[in-house]
């Protein structure tokens, strides 16, 4: 080796070592990436079209861990006096027991604040005192859950939902969303403003599709049907970009139910409904019930929450698949608590139900 | 035994450096004087150099360069100028077209677009400067020009992709986004607007090209590969001497398959093989849309999408007859 050679020699080897690092990096990046095996795949469509449930077993294990349904209090007697005769500024639940209405509030305290107590929304020395913001929500929060009760069975059936569904002992759920709090103009105008997409967040499963596809879609009723309905070009002007909006909420609702896409969908024709699952019918309903709670509920609440429990944009928190769901196909498996609570069965029923049942 | 499974060339037989054969014809000559590098070697030729940059050579980094700049600081601004937000969002961080409300505008302003059809404009400009370059290059040695058409291939693709098709649909918004992961969401979205670009026929012959393509290359690079203990790659006694490593190689393929492709003819067929993959492709992407706007229906139609038991009965759309 001639000494002409030698810092040559240097390159060479710098560019082995350059080739090494990226190897170490690439390593990472897929063990990041990807999950674990073995996945397990169960055979939903008819064989051979690819429609199958993929599981991952240690993942199916995490979730059934953390979605263990608490006992609930024992009944109270529906008889005797009414809630709303015994108890000042009883606002929704009148019509009630004091037993069931006693039982409820615990419950919510349980479900909701259970490190706040009662003096989470109370003012313990004056419990009909509407002082505590929390209060007034709760309030608007408890005829959400009847309203969603009475009237989506579309959408929950007879399983319901409770405070528990969403609060699972934290005052605020751990899933719910704000408008996009990120800046839309860079480098003083001058360059590329936000489309939107391009910042991998979690709820997108990390992607680059839009990270905010929860105002369009679950606060204002945008279009989520891009795909052509005719074979040959028509009327359909559905752009790529939309398509890629409605991507965007379609990877929320498998992260939020911890299902692929063919637990609704027949791949092959996405927008296709003869070859949809009924499941895809019970989530047009979800949708629109989130749309309804959205707009009737969480923002009817705008002047109620303090700053701090709002978004960048001062909008508060609101409600998407994952609140309910939390990462499973059924809330809590499917496992109905608001049975013994017909007093969150909706407003409409409480009231024969507590004279007649209990 | 070993040698011949090792992906790294194991022995470097070292001469002077060569200059290449005489130019014809040029007022650029090369520059640089050549010298060896051992890792070059491992994988190809040691000698590095002398480079021929000439004028499209220059033109064509400069526009490159612009383009490189241009997406890249519109990147690395859409994460504040944060270095360390740069470097961990990378590979999600994108510069978009205009929006489809915009269309086909010339010159949108250029934070809503205008960026993006300069970087388009630049790097246009700098991959057809690199294929002139390639083609003069290939005349001055006076050889085919089939590296340049080739390169047109995947070009033509490229345009379509970013210019014609978008122009033909009458919106800029139509066009793949820069950067890494946005341009495979692209994809992917793409083909669901269009109805599952499965069933594009020019989609399928272009997915046969490009698994035949490696097909063919992995049957070539191994016939040449278990030769070389022949002296598969020794020119000049290939073509006077009778039993050796070309004519083992060529015998082996008569036994298996009872037919064997020639020394040229082997690679005529992985040269249309790799052109007709983004030719294909260019097709399918042009044809989206313009001429058909849901593949799957399409297939459909002409009989080669089948039906499927339904599983579940009737599913019926639960908007049907409610605003949606």
């Amino acid at each position: 080796m001639t000494p002409g050679f030698g810092p040559k020699l240097g390159i060479g080897q710098a560019l082995a070592g350059v080739a090494v690092v990226a190897a170490a990096l690439m390593t990472v990046a897929v063990v990041l990436t990807f999950d674990r095996p073995v996945p397990e795949t169960i055979q939903r469509g008819f064989r051979g079209v690819a429609m199958g449930l993929v599981y991952n077993p240690r993942e199916v294990k995490a979730y059934l861990a953390s979605n263990q349904v608490p006992a609930s209090l024992p009944q109270l007697p529906a008889a005797g006096p009414r809630a709303g005769a015994v108890y000042k500024n009883v606002q929704v639940l009148q019509n009630i027991s004091v037993g069931q209405f006693t039982r409820l509030m615990v419950s919510i305290t349980n479900w909701v604040a259970p490190q706040g107590g009662c003096a989470y929304c109370h003012n313990t020395a004056n419990m009909a005192e509407d002082s505590k913001y929390t209060k007034i929500v709760a309030r608007r929060m408890i005829q959400m859950v009847q309203h969603v009760n009475a009237d989506y069975k579309s959408h929950v059936q007879n399983v319901g939902v409770t405070c528990y569904t969403c609060h699972r002992g934290n005052p605020v759920p751990a899933n719910v969303w704000f408008t996009d709090p990120m800046p839309n103009h860079f480098g003083g105008g001058m360059a590329a403003t936000t489309t939107g997409e391009g910042h991998p967040t979690k709820a997108i499963n990390d992607s680059a599709l839009p990270y905010d596809p929860f105002t369009p879609f679950l606060e204002n009723a945008s279009n989520i049907r891009v795909q052509s309905e005719q074979a040959l070009p028509g009327t359909d002007r559905q752009s790529i970009v939309q398509t890629e909006w409605t991507y965007a909420l379609m990877i929320h609702f498998s992260q939020s139910l911890g299902v692929n896409c063919t637990y609704c969908h027949n791949s092959r024709a996405f927008g296709d409904w003869s070859q949809s699952t009924p499941q895809r019918v019970t989530a047009w309903y979800g949708i629109n019930m989130v749309r309804d709670l959205n707009d009737q509920y969480l923002n009817s609440l705008s002047d109620v929450f303090p700053p701090a429990r709002k978004g960048p944009h001062g909008d508060v928190a609101k409600v998407n698949c994952a609140t309910c769901h939390n990462g499973v196909y059924k809330p809590l498996f499917g496992v109905s608590m608001v049975q013994t609570f017909p007093s969150l069965q909706g407003p409409t029923t409480m009231a024969k139900t507590a004279s007649t049942t209990q | 035994m070993a040698q011949y499974q090792n992906i790294f060339t194991r022995i470097q037989v070292r001469g002077p450096a060569y200059a290449g054969v005489p130019l014809a014809t040029t007022g650029w000559t090369r520059t640089g004087k050549p010298f060896f590098l051992h890792t070059f070697g491992r994988l190809g030729d040691a000698q590095v150099g002398p480079i021929y940059l000439g004028v499209t050579g220059v033109m064509s980094l400069i526009c490159g360069f612009i383009a490189f700049e241009i997406i890249g600081l519109n990147m690395w601004a859409s994460v504040n100028w944060n270095v360390v937000e740069f470097i961990r969002q990378l590979p999600w961080l994108a510069l978009e077209p205009p929006s489809p409300a915009l269309g086909l505008t010339v010159m949108p302003p250029l934070a809503e677009g205008g960026w993006w059809l300069m970087a388009g404009f630049f790097l246009t400009a700098s991959i057809l400067l690199w294929w002139v370059r390639i083609y003069t290059r290939a005349r001055a040695l006076g050889m085919g020009t089939h590296v340049a058409w080739a390169f047109a291939a995947a070009i033509w693709l490229y345009l379509v992709l970013g210019f014609i098709r978008p122009i033909l649909m009458g919106s800029w918004g139509e066009a793949v986004p820069f950067g890494i992961f946005p341009h495979l969401d692209w994809t992917a979205s793409f083909s669901v607007r269009y109805g599952n670009l499965f069933y594009n026929p020019f989609h399928m012959l272009s997915i046969v090209f490009l698994y035949g393509a490696t097909l063919l290359f992995a049957m070539h690079s191994a016939t040449v590969l278990a030769t070389s203990r022949f002296g598969a790659e020794r020119e000049i006694e290939q073509i006077i001497d009778r039993g050796t490593a070309f004519e083992r190689g060529a015998l082996f393929w008569r036994w298996t398959m009872g037919f064997c492709a020639t020394a040229e003819s082997i690679h005529r067929w992985a040269w249309w093989f790799a052109v007709l993959c983004p030719i294909c492709g260019g097709i399918g992407i042009l044809l989206t849309g313009t001429v058909v706007d849901n593949w799957y229906l399409w297939g459909v139609k002409h009989g080669i999408a089948p039906p499927y038991p339904l599983m579940w009965g009737t599913i019926v759309d639960p908007a049907q007859g409610a605003p949606q």
